[in-house]
């Protein structure tokens, strides 16, 4: 069933495509790097390096391709392993919303991972995670918070759907009444 | 005014005739969507912000509980659309008694209110108004140093109990803010006043109370998850409150917080201890009880000694309602504090509708009352005041995104900008001449260093500066 609404999530992104060329984001942007100057959270995986050992240092400067969808039309960008996807975004302007910035407390990052096999591949979302996907819009049965999915050799091809901007405001995805 | 001068200066050299002219009228998570939104929509924008406070940020500032920091991270981005050369933020402009909205209407092209809900909704019943009831929305801004209520001065040591009504996301904040350790909270953004009280505090009981059960409570998971692991703290959630009848079960079929709450609620009622030990604070959760009438100490002193609840059943399906089955049940407590919901304030010359406490409006064009459905020109909504006070912050993004897209779609129709409008020259020399002090962004951040720089001595990210005094002499 969620093969339909991928299929069709993916037909909505291409719809832009049919009326303008692809879209070079402009450099002028209103998300540029995001910085930390706050605090500290624990769980920030923003800027997180890979800890894995030596052997595998040469992935570090590996990069794979990642394509972001809107309604706009596509970008596709290299994301060197161990970055977030969030943060590749930002560094691309790509218009991914970080309200929190990496830190696990808003839902606006939020990323529809298009194919199944691809979503497999990531790790299961914790419950912290999870407490946030519960109040994200567009909620799908692939969805991630683009902070919490970070780049990996596997993940080559990966290609992301920004959720439609939705008319439903409910937090818990009832329709609002209306006014 | 100094500040006036050079605002003129630099205005003059950005400003074009062809600016689009817009004022934006609250600065929390609404207007500050909106602003950026306006900014990236129409590059020859320029929007200006104005707060009756004179620091920005709305409920990111007051309403995100002192232990949430990360909540309040979104500040950077909010920062970053103020320091935009198309955008001003005003600050210690009031709508109502330092611009009326028919001057603001004149002066800007296109007025987009979101200046959310600043009142509480009431229950109505007999006692309301004994000391000790406060609405959480006061005792919220009172710990986040609101200079509003920094002289509540809540009675927090006359009493071991409080109970508070509701059980949405606010309702848990209070709770966990009286049971959190102080010394926990001493490291945080809270207000030093009600840090102080805290310490002195004498509640180790908190009744959070729902009308209806588990599945309808209002909160959501990470809240939940988090009160609950309080360290050594009894949470009481009695088994039979947890048994769900079919609609329930529709209920959490149709919503995956409902279902995530309730197994959280469940899990947290068989592995909880059957007593708590002496001493330990305690968490209740009660259910299906509706309050009746606030209790009188009987000394008559005025001050409120419990709560009479009217136990509930629920009915219907979908959304089902709790119907009072005629019993009553008594609960001690010596402070109240109701977490049923806030309200907009309604303003001179703005259609409001007061049974659902908003602004009428169609996708955030605001309508007449009296010529009902016709859009108002120029005037438009957003947050709280356009769809009621729900939703989280990232919920004004996609509000903001509806209330930009009819604006837009409305300059296309009529170029606004052919009629001449003041702007940001006109509101200022208007201000001046009434002589109110206006808070640039630039002076907010005098205040945002002076109260990161006072935090720093104390251990504390930031001490807020807490009476307006403070807050306009800088």
């Amino acid at each position: 069933m969620f093969i339909s609404k991928l299929s069709r999530l993916g037909a909505q992104a291409f719809k832009g495509l049919s009326k303008a060329p692809l879209t070079i984001r402009p450099k002028r942007s209103f998300f540029p790097i995001v910085q930390k100057d706050y605090l500290e959270p624990a769980s920030c995986k923003l800027f997180s390096t890979t800890a894995i050992g030596n052997s595998q240092e040469k992935e570090e400067s590996q990069k794979i391709s990642v394509t972001f969808f809107d309604k706009d039309g596509e970008q596709e960008i290299k994301v060197p392993v161990g970055m977030s996807m969030l943060e590749a975004a930002h560094e691309n302007d790509i218009e991914l919303e970080g309200a929190c910035e990496g830190s696990l407390a808003c839902s606006t990052c939020h990323v529809i991972v298009m194919d199944v096999e691809q979503y497999n591949k990531l790790e299961d979302p914790t419950d912290e995670e999870n407490d946030m996907l519960d109040l994200a819009f567009g909620l799908t049965e692939t969805s991630r918070l683009g902070c919490q999915v970070i780049a990996k050799p596997e993940l080559d091809g990966l290609r992301l759907a920004l959720p439609a901007a939705t008319r439903n405001f409910a937090v818990d995805g009832y329709k609002p009444k209306p006014h | 005014m100094g500040v006036f001068r050079a605002m003129i200066a630099r205005t003059f050299s950005a400003a074009t005739s062809r600016s689009l002219r817009v004022c934006v009228v609250g600065s929390g998570p609404a207007g500050f969507y909106t602003a950026e939104k306006m900014l990236k929509a129409h590059e020859e924008a320029e929007v200006d912000i104005i707060d009756r406070l004179p620091t920005p940020f709305g409920l990111v500032r007051s309403g995100v509980a002192p232990d949430h920091p990360e909540t309040k991270i979104v500040i950077n981005q909010f920062s970053r659309v103020a320091h935009n050369e198309r955008c001003s933020f005003f600050g210690n402009v009031s709508l109502g008694s330092s611009v009326s909205l028919s001057e603001l209407r004149q002066i800007y092209h296109v007025v987009v209110l979101a200046y959310g809900a600043e009142s509480d909704r009431v229950l109505g019943i007999p006692g309301e108004d004994l000391s000790g009831v406060h609405s959480a929305r006061e005792f919220v801004w009172w710990y986040n140093g609101h200079p509003d209520l920094s002289q509540l001065a809540p009675d927090l040591k006359n009493t071991d109990t409080a109970i508070v009504l509701g059980q949405g996301n606010v309702a848990l904040d209070v709770a966990r803010i009286l049971l959190r350790p102080p010394a926990e909270l001493a490291t945080t953004d809270i207000a030093s006043h009600a840090l102080a009280a805290l310490k002195e505090s004498s509640i180790r009981k908190v009744y959070l109370v729902g009308r209806r059960g588990p599945v309808q409570a209002a909160c959501t998971a990470k809240e939940l998850r988090e009160i609950l692991a309080i360290k050594d703290l009894y949470v009481n959630i009695k088994q039979d409150d947890l048994q769900i009848t079919s609609a329930d079960e529709e209920e959490m079929k149709n919503s995956r917080i409902r279902r995530r709450v309730y197994d959280l609620l469940s899990k947290a009622s068989s592995s909880s201890q059957t007593h708590p030990s002496s001493g330990q604070p305690e968490l209740h959760f009660t259910f299906f009880r509706k309050p009746d009438k606030f209790l009188e100490s009987s000394d008559k002193s005025g001050h409120v000694a419990g709560v009479k609840f009217e136990k509930t059943t629920l009915k219907g399906s979908g959304n089902q309602i709790a119907a009072g089955t005629g019993q009553y049940e008594d609960l001690k407590c010596g402070l109240v504090l109701k977490s049923i919901g806030y309200k907009s304030i309604p303003v001179d010359g703005l259609p409001f509708d007061h049974s659902k406490g908003v602004v009428p409006n169609i996708r955030g064009r605001v309508v007449s009352s009296s010529d009902v459905g016709q859009p108002v020109d120029g005037l438009y909504v957003c947050g709280w005041l356009k769809r009621g006070p729900t939703g989280i912050i990232a919920t004004n993004l996609y509000d903001a995104e509806e209330t930009v897209t009819s604006i837009s779609e409305d300059i296309k129709k009529k170029d606004l900008t052919s009629e001449f409008a003041s702007g940001r020259e006109g509101l200022l020399q208007l201000l001046e001449n009434r002589k109110i002090k206006v808070v640039t962004f630039n002076d907010w951040e005098k205040i945002d260093s002076e109260e990161k720089r006072l935090g720093s001595l104390m251990g504390k990210p930031r001490e807020k500066l807490t009476n307006w005094k403070d807050l306009l002499a800088k």
